[in-house]
């Protein structure tokens, strides 16, 4: 339904656009299919909503469904750079595939703004001045639940990750600010559902805190079978483990775990507030991490086409730079390599009424940016 | 290290083992007995455990939840049976592997369009949560124990039915003589459809069992299916008691290994590099104990035909 919804207003703002000169055509490359497309719906349906909320015209939106394959990405990028001309591309979910896509796209001129992937390589020596990142590089908010363990006075801290490039980032980037003893480090497999073996040696390790970044159906494996395993020792990790479109499914399991991220529904700003409302109304679901970022990506593409013309590249660029728009996040900035520089919170799980969500609980990074912004030059 | 540590590592390996064979017994009665090689197995398990969270989260009732997934796995595989697979017994293997390849699409964007994109909520029923003591110390959690029980429950009952049987005889008839019992008068139609709805059966009962442990998404067989196919590859395709060995020698070696062979590379290697070495050896191995059975036995370790 909401998909045709969207259909129609982008073949309303494709009719109705025609003519008006500062039409900026947007392609929107996300996973809409597959077992991640939880995290493509959440940030399609953001991005639409900021539309939706500004009530504009000016924006012609071209979405389509890369299930989440790097191959299928690259057909669906040359596509739209080539046939559909689009002036800003937009969407992709995962790493591997903004790999694949981002810097072919953006040497061609085309701006590429991230809503939520964010490797070390476009932010460190690959970083490009057309490419913009919205959500966070992917070490930040590891790097916050390490700042955290710190804060909390964890001593002994068992640490576990996918083995594949994101989960060695992960753990990279929680030890560079948990500088503590460590009581165990293990790199599973990825896409591994059971983790029954690792449950077995967290408990025989002595350690007094878990951190783990086991993204999508991993970490609702992973926290099932930890809650039944009577190991009691707290858990940490970064948000993607405990966000809105998982903690359904995940259920009591994740009550009072702590968790890291640079939104939470509950921060008080008049953004943040008007988006989760309207959110919630137009789609009837509370708004994810992942639907914050399309929101705070379409605002703000939408403050820069209030300041320039998208044709003027320089002045293009200029604007988006500023990022002068009221981000769902409070404070938002953008670092020398086009990366966020953020506050990231801790969270804690709580119910509220029937459904799980998070709740605010400290800041653990302010005004953070990344480890490799010094690395690029553009 | 401690010996609590090892047995309940050994544990954790059988109760992986044996929710492989319920996968791997289904795969490789339909082998042996149609010839057929189904892709879609791992819908099935799919579906079980989305009928057991559907139904769970309706009634409040994992066991109504349990009794649905087979119902509804046994229905969709009869189904698929009489509908498509039905009409390619006859026909290359590749032709198969297309069609059954076509129906794991069919029923991810089916289920997708049933039950939505995000991944449904299924936990163990009140009765079997929590860990229990076991003598010697071990902390184990009852619901594993409970699926090891269940699972081993049901490899006995697997076996009777096929030794001991009516339908047992006609099955491993049809195994080795399809035309012939057809001239004997069995409706070869109606059991090969009975013996599809077996198999899908137990990939949906499996399905519900581990959907109340792990995630209950779109795309959730697929990964089993492989895993399985490895079983019946190091058993013997069509052999079910091959199916159950090597299920369980698969599911001990993947979870030994996972355990002890960072901590063997520990010994020689430092310790980061030991770790980095020892998973990316640890999650081949299971594939090595293939190669190895197949080198030494290329009909698997109980396959009749080579």
């Amino acid at each position: 339904m909401t998909r045709r919804i969207a259909m129609v207003a982008a073949l309303a703002a494709l009719i109705g656009g025609g003519a008006v000169a500062d039409t900026v055509k947007v392609g929107m490359i996300t996973t809409l299919s597959g077992g991640g497309a939880g995290l493509g719906i959440d940030v399609r349906d953001g991005f639409l909503l900021a539309l939706k909320m500004a009530g504009t015209r000016d924006v012609e939106l071209v979405i389509e469904d890369d299930q989440q394959k790097p191959d299928i990405a690259v057909q669906l990028a040359d596509k739209m750079i080539q046939s559909d001309r689009v002036d800003v591309l937009t969407g992709i979910i995962w790493s591997n595939l903004a790999m694949a896509v981002v810097p072919g796209a953006v040497r061609q001129g085309v701006f590429y703004l991230s809503p939520n992937a964010g490797p070390s390589q476009l932010a460190g020596k690959g970083c490009h001045e057309n490419y913009f990142n919205v959500a966070w590089q992917n070490d930040n908010l590891h790097e916050a639940a390490g700042a955290y363990a710190m804060k909390a006075g964890y001593q002994n801290v068992f640490i576990m990750a996918p083995n594949y490039p994101a989960g060695k980032d992960a753990l990279t980037g929680f030890k560079r600010f948990y500088t503590g003893k460590l009581a165990g480090e293990l790199y599973t497999k990825l896409g591994q559902t059971d983790y029954a073996a690792e449950i077995a040696q967290i408990r025989a390790s002595g350690a007094d805190a878990v951190f783990f970044f086991l993204p999508g159906g991993m970490g609702i494996a992973f926290l099932k079978q930890y809650a039944q395993s009577g190991v009691g020792i707290p858990l940490i990790g970064p948000a993607f483990s405990f966000d809105q479109t998982i903690l359904a499914a995940v259920g009591d399991a994740a009550l009072g775990v702590r968790n890291t991220s640079q939104w939470s529904k509950d921060l008080e700003n008049d953004a943040n507030r008007a988006f989760v409302a309207a959110f919630l109304k137009e789609y009837g679901r509370l708004p994810s991490l992942y639907a914050s970022q399309g929101f705070d990506t379409a605002n703000l593409l939408l403050s820069a086409m209030a300041r320039a013309e998208v044709e003027d590249k320089a002045a293009f660029r200029d604007a988006l730079r500023k990022a002068d728009f009221a981000s769902v996040r409070g404070k938002f900035r953008f670092n020398t390599n086009h990366h966020p520089i953020q506050d990231i919170y801790v969270r804690e799980v709580v119910r509220e009424g029937d459904v799980l969500t998070n709740h605010v609980v400290t800041v653990a990074l302010e005004d953070h940016g990344d480890a490799y912004a010094a690395e690029c030059r553009m | 290290m401690s010996a609590v540590l090892i047995i309940e590592q050994v544990l954790n390996g059988l109760q992986f083992g044996v929710m492989l064979f319920l996968m791997a017994a289904g795969l490789t009665l339909v082998f042996g007995v149609m010839g057929l090689i189904n892709l879609a197995h791992g819908s099935l398990y799919m579906i079980g455990a989305f009928a057991c969270a559907a139904v769970a989260m309706a009634t409040g009732s994992f066991w109504l939840g349990l009794a649905a997934s087979i119902a509804a796995s046994a229905a969709a595989g009869a189904l698929i049976e009489v509908a498509v697979i039905r009409r390619l017994y006859d026909r290359d293997h590749l032709d198969q592997v297309l069609a059954t390849f076509a129906l794991i699409l069919v029923f991810s964007e089916g289920t997708r369009w049933v039950f939505g994109s995000f991944p449904l909520y299924l936990d163990p029923p009140e009765g079997l949560s929590g860990a229990v003591t076991l003598p010697g110390g071990i902390d184990y959690p009852l619901y594993r124990l409970a699926i090891i029980v269940a699972g081993l429950a049901v490899a006995a009952g697997l076996f009777w039915l096929i030794g001991g049987t009516r339908l047992g005889i006609r099955i491993r008839a049809g195994e080795s003589d399809r035309e012939m019992i057809a001239a004997l008068g069995v409706n070869i139609a109606a059991l090969y459809t009975v013996v599809f709805a077996l198999g899908a059966g137990l990939a949906g009962l499996a399905g519900a069992m581990v959907g109340a442990i792990q995630s209950v998404q779109v795309g959730m067989g697929e990964p089993v299916l492989i895993l399985a196919f490895v079983v019946i590859v190091i058993g013997g395709v069509g052999s079910v008691a091959g199916a159950l060995v090597g299920a369980l020698l698969v599911g001990l070696t993947d979870t030994l290994g996972r355990f002890l062979l960072p901590v063997a590379f520990g010994a020689i290697l430092p310790p980061s590099e030991a770790m980095g070495v020892g998973s990316a050896l640890a999650s081949m191995l299971i594939y090595l104990l293939m190669a190895v059975v197949l080198i030494f036995r290329p009909q698997g370790l109980f396959g009749a035909r080579a």
